[in-house]
């Protein structure tokens, strides 16, 4: 009975982990954006080719052995129970690899927490449940805006069919220019919230009361869709980000169309009064 | 009266009924009692993960609204963790500890009675807070404030549930501490003790270390909720995270509570059907009580996006990656133990092979997400999910169910359906992989953890994931079915149904008699 | 250490432990319902407590008989010890909790609170302890450490010794004195809890200082508090014990119930010493 189907089950499971390698996208991190997105996404090939290593070699040694000496087959037990070679060897050899993994990983951790020198500062603040943009510092200083969940209502509840970037969209896109980099101040007004664009390789906690930070800078223009990813209540699933990388120009002509909007609703209220 | 009058203290004079259970302070009762209780829990932690897998079946809200569905999410971790894993790690304790030792009972029979009659009641307050006024606690079963100082009625039951189960916890692994430390039969060396009697010490010890702390968390975020304190509100000078780094330190070492016994079990089920000594038998201990020790060092690895100093990501990312090591040694004696045995694979064994394969797979990406840059993006996605039920489901879970399988017979002292077990195993393998492999792109690709809806991209997998996890939900009514036929009809067991089988426990009658050891065994 | 001799001595079935539970149902189900307004709780509470209460002179009584009647031999003793230690041991890890909690607020979160950075969110926060926390803005005066809290440290000191004199005399069987012995400390363990519910009034109504007063007033209260609590559990340990002892309970060479106890008095000691030096002085 068994052998078979176990062999076949490691053969698929093998199948599974190659192919997770081979196929983009759907089934591996998106298209990296940034630098470290792209570290991360080699660190994360290498990890699973080590993995892979390592798993075919120890069920490879186990599946031969539960095929080769099994008492079906009419083989006889040894005695043995110990080597304290063999234990020497199996520890330091994974110590090895997994110094291996650490060494670039190490290197990607510093480059992350550099956030020094940034051409444009925004703050991304967490409510239950949008997000606030406030652009602090650089190209675009003073903008200020909310961004919040665009899709109907009617479509998540199966009321109307469902667009392309269901759950993804929001009525203000935070928008930055391409090849700057971005620094992101992330902080929250009521409970914890994450900010995270997988396509930049960004994810920071926003915390009441605390301030942390994260940068990136896009490579190429486009919209990157990302989540909140820290449960923050009921409507934690309905808090996408959603960043539009511009070409220079662009985003200086994004600028002026916001700054001007945000001086007019100045003066009516001015007027108002 | 409850006076004793009884100079040996040994007799079998015992309440019949529904008070034997009620009273009793015999180990073997309360094992069973914590046994069933589990199981309990299990059908009813499942049934919630039925409705997440239900609702996650396609994108759209269709049965959960939100805010029941967060309710379910953290009340099926909650009951899984405490309900179903810790209960039926220590049932196990309670019913092979003494036996493996050579001992009459437990240390301390009429708590650990207690021990266990304190779950019911936390049990109660888990599962009727889904009916108070507000709902169930709805925060994650980690419950991060301040989202956790939002929720009402449901919360405070939480947190009191919590509270006993503690308590629960730590008169348990002290009564086991103290069993395994004072009541060994003459002869028993600690270097002689079984391994899964070594990981259960190692087990106690953990326990007493970290779920007092975990008392200390709740009863702080309790004081915020209600009295004013200001532990995780910045505005008070604390810091919602200061609740993480308390709660994670009881929170990893956790996990470790939860597969350490494991270990224990699959120790010794390997060596018994590969009819062959375990491999390494001291490098085993050590590599346990290292993986112990250095669990209680690592717990920031579940808080790389909380934001760190870059010198604490990289402490905690080295010493994670490091438990690798000893976990390792672990395999590859297993391993060892196999090559050139002479193998049978009755389902005990089908169970821990399945074991060992699935729960590397889970190592390994445990070992993924340790690396900090990588976590940083599969944090709080899908890919920890599949990591954990990995670690838990195909860890933890086949861990019990092989020693189930391999203790019936010496308990009911009857075989269980051999044919049945097999066919549990492998749908469980199966279905457990159609469920959760899939998950592991699930993440990759970016779907967040925790939300009830989800866009389009992530449909597909999602379906095959529910379709895996209904059917792996059926099957383990097949456990029932098997147990129960076991012990109403089964053949009648030998008192050494396993040929290979070393330890204390085989020398006793089949079933076993109702004190282990009046006088003890001498162990050469 | 594993043990060449018979019989181990396992109680038989008991009703104790599931009064116990029903218990911990009543008050744990009241506990929720009290904090959330719901008149039921407060009944709840209240027949918790008394079946507690029933519960732990039953069970305790049970041990007490079943020791005098000579059930425990050196095994059981030493299981007695093992147990009490952990249990120590859990307790000192629980106050860990609250002493990490306040490590982390001194040290870490109140100064990051007040850096540079955090200037964007708390633009006039100086930091430096005590403190209420940049959002709080009630002032109090913190606790000074040479008045009342220096005289409790000489209290719990004292009684340190006297429950250690009350030992010796048991151990030479000079059952007077260690009758005096444990009173003395007992009404020193009282007199302790007299100053600290002093102390307390004393916060509220002349410091301004409460529980709600950020940082410095949650760990305050927190750790002291809970040190109280612990200090009253130690004071009724030892005046049951003392009943004991006058009861005639205790032999010179066999009396964990009374060593147990003042271990825990001992480690209640211990943790003023760290609550003294690291809430007070520091
Ligand atoms: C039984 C439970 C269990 C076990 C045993 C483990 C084991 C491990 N876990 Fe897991 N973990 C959980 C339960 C468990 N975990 C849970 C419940 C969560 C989520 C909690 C929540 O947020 O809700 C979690 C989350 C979690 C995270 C946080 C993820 C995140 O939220 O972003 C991390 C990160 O480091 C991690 C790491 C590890 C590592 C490195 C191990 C290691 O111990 C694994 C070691 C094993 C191996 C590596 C395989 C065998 C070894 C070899 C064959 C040797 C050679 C190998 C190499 C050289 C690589 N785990
Ligand atoms: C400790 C052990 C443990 C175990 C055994 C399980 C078992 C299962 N878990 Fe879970 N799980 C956790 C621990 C565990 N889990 C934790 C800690 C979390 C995190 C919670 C959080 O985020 O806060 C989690 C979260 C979690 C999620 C993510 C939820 C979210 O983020 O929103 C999902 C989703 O698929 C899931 C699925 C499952 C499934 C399908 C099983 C199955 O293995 C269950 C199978 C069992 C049964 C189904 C019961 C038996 C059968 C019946 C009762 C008959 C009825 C059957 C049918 C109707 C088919 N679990
Ligand atoms: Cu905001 Cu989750
Ligand atoms: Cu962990």
């Amino acid at each position: 009975m068994s052998s078979k189907s176990v062999v076949a089950l490691l053969g698929s499971a093998t199948l599974a982990f190659y192919s997770s390698m081979a196929f983009s996208s759907k089934y591996n991190f998106p298209e990296p954006q940034s630098s470290i997105a792209q570290d991360i996404y080699d660190q994360h090939i290498l990890a699973l080719w080590i993995c892979l290593a390592i798993f075919i070699g120890v069920f490879g040694v186990m599946f031969y052995s539960i095929v080769k000496h099994r008492k079906s087959v009419g083989y006889k037990a040894a005695n043995f129970h110990h080597s304290t070679l063999v234990e020497i060897v199996w520890t330091t050899i994974p110590l090895l690899i997994l110094v291996a993994m650490a060494y670039p990983a190490t290197k990607t951790v510093i480059a992350m927490k550099d956030t020094s020198e940034a051409d444009i500062t925004i703050k991304a603040t967490g409510y239950q449940w949008m997000w606030g943009y406030d652009y602090l510092q650089g190209e675009g200083e003073g903008i200020s805006f909310y961004s919040k969940l665009s899709t109907p209502l009617a479509q998540v509840a199966n009321k109307e069919p469902k667009g392309e970037n269901y759950l993804l969209e929001v009525d203000n896109n935070m928008v930055v220019p391409v090849g700057k980099k971005i620094r992101v101040i992330t902080t929250a007004n009521d409970v914890l919230h994450a900010w995270w664009v997988p396509a930049f390789g960004v994810k920071q906690d926003a915390i009441p009361g605390f301030i942390r930070d994260v940068w990136f800078t896009a490579e190429r223009p486009g919209i990157f869709r990302g989540q909140c990813a820290e449960l923050c209540g009921k409507d934690h699933g309905f808090m996408p980000i959603v960043v539009e990388v511009l070409e220079q120009e662009k985003y200086a002509q994004w600028v002026a169309d916001k700054q001007k909007a945000s001086a007019a609703v100045v003066t009516t209220a001015a007027v108002g009064n | 009266m409850a006076v004793v009058q009884d100079v040996h203290g040994h007799h079998d004079h015992h309440p019949s009924g529904i008070m034997r259970w009620v009273t009793t302070t015999n180990h073997k009762d309360i094992g069973t009692m914590y046994l069933w209780f589990s199981f309990a829990m299990f059908l009813v932690g499942g049934f919630l993960a039925m409705g997440i897998r239900a609702e996650l079946f396609m994108p759209g809200i269709q049965i959960l609204e939100p805010e029941l569905f967060n309710s379910f999410t953290t009340l099926h971790g909650l009951i899984m963790v405490f309900g179903a894993i810790m209960p039926a790690f220590v049932g196990l304790a309670n019913w092979q500890v003494p036996m493996m030792i050579g001992a009459p009972d437990m240390a301390f029979a009429r708590m650990n009675n207690w021990s266990f009659w304190l779950l019911p009641v936390a049990g109660a307050l888990l599962i009727s807070s889904f009916f108070v006024p507000g709902g169930a606690a709805a925060g994650g079963w980690t419950f991060y404030p301040p989202l956790s100082a939002q929720g009402g009625l449901g919360v405070d039951m939480m947190i009191f549930a919590i509270h006993i189960l503690g308590a629960s916890s730590i008169m348990g692994a002290i009564n086991i501490i103290t069993t395994i430390l004072n009541m060994r039969a003459p002869g028993m060396t600690l270097m002689k003790m079984p391994m899964f009697v070594w990981t259960w010490l190692i087990t106690a010890y953990l326990l007493v270390l970290v779920m007092p702390v975990l008392a200390g968390t709740v009863t702080m975020l309790l004081t915020d909720r209600h009295f004013g304190t200001s532990f995780f509100n910045a505005a008070g000078g604390g810091d919602p995270v200061l609740f993480q780094h308390v709660f994670w330190f009881f929170g990893h070492p956790e996990v470790y509570i939860m597969i350490l016994p494991a270990f224990g079990v699959v120790s010794e089920i390997i060596p018994t059907f590969s009819r062959k000594p375990l491999f390494g038998y001291s490098s085993m201990v050590y590599a346990t009580a290292s993986i112990a020790i250095l669990s209680c060092v690592v717990w920031a690895h579940h808080m790389f996006t909380a934001g760190m100093p870059a010198v604490g990501q990289l402490f905690f990312m080295y010493a994670t990656m490091l438990i690798a090591v000893p976990t390792g040694v672990k395999v590859f004696n297993w391993t060892a133990t196999m090559w050139r045995g002479s193998m049978t694979f009755e389902t005990p064994m089908l169970f821990s092979i399945g074991f060992v394969f699935l729960f590397v797979i889970g190592g390994f990406s445990g070992v993924v997400c340790a690396i900090v840059p990588i976590d940083i993006q599969v944090q709080d996605t899908y890919y920890v999910i599949a990591h954990f039920h990995y670690v838990l489901v195909s860890g933890a879970l086949f861990a019990i169910f092989a020693a189930v399988y391999y203790w019936l017979p010496k308990w009911a002292g009857r075989m269980y359906d051999e044919k049945l077990g097999k066919m549990h195993f492998w749908l469980s393998m199966i279905f457990f992989n159609v469920a959760f492999f899939v998950q592991h792109f699930l993440g990759l690709a970016g779907m967040p953890r925790r939300i009830p809806d989800y866009s389009l991209q992530f449909a597909d997998f999602n379906m095959i994931s529910s379709i895996g996890a209904f059917g792996f939900g059926l099957t383990q009514l097949l456990f029932l079915y098997i147990v129960i036929k076991c012990i109403r009809s089964g053949e009648k067991a030998t008192d050494k149904p396993w040929e290979g089988g070393s330890t204390l426990e085989w020398t006793l009658p089949s079933p076993a008699p109702y004190h282990s050891f009046e006088t003890p065994p001498v162990i050469k | 250490m594993s043990q060449g001799t018979g019989h181990y001595y396992v109680p038989s079935p008991s009703k104790w432990p599931i009064v116990g539970s029903s218990a911990l149902f009543f008050l744990g189900f009241g506990a929720a319902f009290t904090m959330n307004k719901i008149p039921a709780g407060y009944y709840m509470l209240a027949i918790g407590f008394a079946i507690l209460i029933y519960m732990l002179f039953g069970w305790f009584g049970d041990v007490a008989r079943e020791s005098e009647n000579g059930h425990y031999g050196k095994l059981e003793d030493k299981s007695f010890r093992w147990g009490m230690s952990w249990f120590i041991f859990s307790e000192v890890m629980f106050f860990a909790a609250f002493f990490g909690a306040l490590y982390y607020m001194r040290v870490l979160s109140v100064p990051w609170l007040a850096d540079a950075e955090h200037d964007l969110l708390w633009p006039n926060f100086a930091g430096g302890w005590p403190t209420a926390g940049p959002g709080i803005t009630e002032q109090f005066t913190p606790m000074g450490a040479w008045g009342l809290p220096a005289f409790n440290t000489f209290l719990l000191l004292t009684s340190g010794v006297t429950v250690t004199l009350a030992h010796w005399a048991l151990k030479q069987n000079r059952r007077e004195a260690l009758k005096m012995w444990l009173l003395a400390t007992i009404a020193l363990g009282v007199l302790f809890l007299g100053c600290q519910i002093y102390e307390y009034s004393h916060a509220y109504s002349d410091l301004n200082l409460k529980m709600s007063s950020g940082a410095y007033g949650s760990t305050f209260f927190m750790l002291t508090g809970f040190h109280g609590f612990h200090v009253t559990l130690g004071a009724t340990m030892l005046t049951v014990i003392y009943f004991r002892c006058a009861a005639g309970h205790f032999k010179p060479e066999h009396h964990f119930g009374f060593e147990g106890v003042a271990w825990y008095w001992h480690f209640v000691d211990v943790v003023w010493l760290g609550l003294f030096i690291f809430v007070y002085l520091l």
